[in-house]
């Protein structure tokens, strides 16, 4: 798939993930938003995961520690094929097995997380079972802003770089944001490439948004023995003018008239980038 | 207790390449055998528990069986939530052997304290929860760890504890083992206190009351049926353990659970952290877990059924 197909397709990701959290009644819509085109490129160019040959040892691994964010992964997975597009109507309904976390009962899905700080170390254990077993599968996580205060994801950041675990990649959604405002004002954890760096990481700083510089930096090797460390700048609530970089969509759910508009502009949007073409 | 419950990690690991062991920081002479021959099988990592156990989670997913070993509190009160989530709610097969159950660290005081260890990880489902009596039994159940479903706790006495145990009848997790028949009295322990009970059992014995003893070397799953055919109109708890949520309370839910009512005492550590050092033996005459107390309770209780 070309850059412009996936671009194309980030927009009706966006809009099933708007729709879903509407029938959810709840979501975590700012996050997905920004973190939507980072799974795009991670699923549909990168993980060599498929319905098919999900159970295959061999296959990537990718564990979505921002947990909260699932409604996005929920829209790129039905997306690929794990499960129909019907069941997203059923989000965070009684007796449905799609909550507002990633659970193992949802095919697709690694690892139960929700619990911020997890998945990093959980890579780790994955990535160095992949070293000592010889296989060639690579482990990928995705991290939030605020996550990044929770003290295991440096104990991990430690271990990874010990273990010179370089079939690791962590892809941090750099929107700046969390539910309390800024992260510079909240906890401030700049400056993030120096840190990683110092404790022992390729760390790679990107555009969140742009599917040429994603690629580049999931797929490029990193130097010998180092996990890498992805700071991917994004912007929170991306593709929806009223939601970007508004700590309130961290888990606002919008309106009837507020999705139309969304829908609307991403529409605008798409159809700009089709007559771009 | 400890040495052994190592030493057949070792034995273990080098039969079987899936399993591994970390420890968290317990000097250069951890498993050196292990070490050499198999170093792929043997991590030492920094002090980060909650690190460690999430990492050997993600090893269990595939396919590895670790087998962690740390100081009891750091064990179980560090990363509970990693226990919970990337252990019990994943039921991922990672061993967490925690030195210093109970009073063991006696002079370290209150942070090495293991005395809420049980009643923390009862609360998570999937866990099996096993305490040992003496190293001899500790040999019997650790052959069996590598096979259970999800998670296992391994509660670690001071070592050198008196060998009491039987190689009859077979170990079996989740099964209580009847030392003693009970009569007039049933005396339900785990873990070392299984000493103590034996002791006061053979105390009793002497001044004509027959007082059986059960031992729950598993905690989680507790062995109900064994407690309800065992129960005696006399049941005394004993164990090293804060009475909160440990042995004597479960028991105390089956009983009555069951419709079953008979007198009733549990022997544990209070609800207070320890505000005297010394030594596990020292600690243990504080809290009155002693066979002495519990013989004196088995009595007391028999005389109020006779009344």
């Amino acid at each position: 798939m070309t850059d412009h197909e996936l671009q194309l397709k980030s927009f009706a990701l966006r809009r099933a993930m708007l729709n879903l959290i509407v029938g959810a009644g709840a979501g975590h819509t700012g996050g997905g938003l920004s973190c939507m085109d980072i799974l795009n490129v991670l699923y549909n160019r990168i993980l060599n995961v498929s319905p098919q040959t999900f159970g295959d040892p061999h296959r990537d691994r990718y564990v979505q520690s921002k947990g909260h964010c699932v409604e996005a992964l929920y829209a790129v997975l039905a997306d690929r094929g794990f499960f129909p597009a019907s069941d997203l109507a059923t989000v965070c309904h009684y007796q449905s097995h799609y909550v507002g976390h990633p659970t193992r009962h949802i095919p697709g899905v690694e690892m139960n997380t929700g619990a911020l700080g997890h998945g990093l170390p959980i890579c780790i254990g994955m990535a160095l079972a992949a070293k000592m077993d010889a296989a060639s599968y690579r482990v990928f996580t995705l991290l939030g802003d605020g996550e990044l205060a929770e003290g295991s994801n440096w104990e991990a950041g430690l271990a990874a770089a010990h273990y010179r675990l370089d079939n690791l990649a962590a892809i941090l959604d750099h929107n700046t944001l969390q539910i309390s405002g800024h992260t510079r004002d909240v906890m401030s954890n700049e400056p993030l490439d120096e840190k990683w760096r110092a404790f022992g990481w390729e760390v790679r700083s990107i555009n969140g948004h742009d599917y040429a510089e994603l690629t580049e930096a999931l797929t490029a090797p990193s130097e010998s023995g180092k996990p890498v460390f992805i700071i991917a700048n994004t912007v929170k609530g991306k593709g929806v003018s009223f939601m970007e970089n508004v700590a309130k969509w961290h888990h606002g759910v919008p309106s009837d008239a507020e999705l139309k508009q969304a829908l609307a502009e991403l529409d605008a949007s798409e159809a700009a980038l089709k007559e771009a073409k | 207790m400890r040495k052994t419950s190592l030493d057949m990690v070792q034995e273990m690991a080098l039969r079987d390449p899936r399993i591994l062991f970390i420890g968290s920081d317990l000097g250069p002479d951890t498993l050196k055998e292990l070490k050499v021959q198999r170093p792929k099988q043997f991590l030492m990592e920094g002090v980060s528990e909650a690190n460690i156990v999430s990492m050997a989670a993600g090893m269990a997913m595939e396919g590895w069986i670790p087998y962690i070993n740390t100081i009891a509190t750091f064990l179980t009160r560090r990363c509970f939530e990693q226990i919970v989530l990337d252990l019990g709610l994943h039921k991922t097969k990672v061993r967490l052997i925690a030195s210093g159950g109970g009073l063991v660290y006696a002079p370290l005081g209150p942070t090495h304290l293991a005395i809420d260890d049980i009643a923390i990880l009862r609360t998570v489902p999937n866990m099996t929860i096993l305490a040992p009596c003496d190293a001899d039994e500790m040999r019997r159940l650790m052959l069996l760890t590598p096979d259970v479903d999800g998670p296992v706790y391994i509660r670690l006495g001071k070592g050198g504890d008196p060998v009491v145990s039987r190689a009859e009848p077979a170990c079996e997790i989740g099964k209580a083992i009847l030392l003693r028949e009970p009569g007039d009295a049933l005396i339900v322990t785990t873990g070392v206190c299984l000493q103590v009970a034996l002791a006061a059992a053979a105390e009793l014995g002497k001044a004509g009351i027959s007082a059986g003893v059960l031992h729950c070397h598993t905690l989680k799953p507790l062995d109900a049926d064994a407690i309800l055919k065992h129960a005696a109109p006399v049941v005394v708890t004993i164990e090293e353990h804060i009475l909160i949520g440990g042995l004597g309370g479960a028991v105390a839910e089956i009983l009555l659970g069951a419709g079953r009512a008979p007198r009733f005492a549990r022997i544990g550590i209070p609800d207070a952290f320890a505000d005297q050092y010394g030594s596990q033996a020292s600690l243990m005459a504080r809290y009155s877990i002693t066979s002495e107390n519990l013989a004196a309770t088995v009595t007391r209780l028999l005389n109020q059924t006779h009344k």
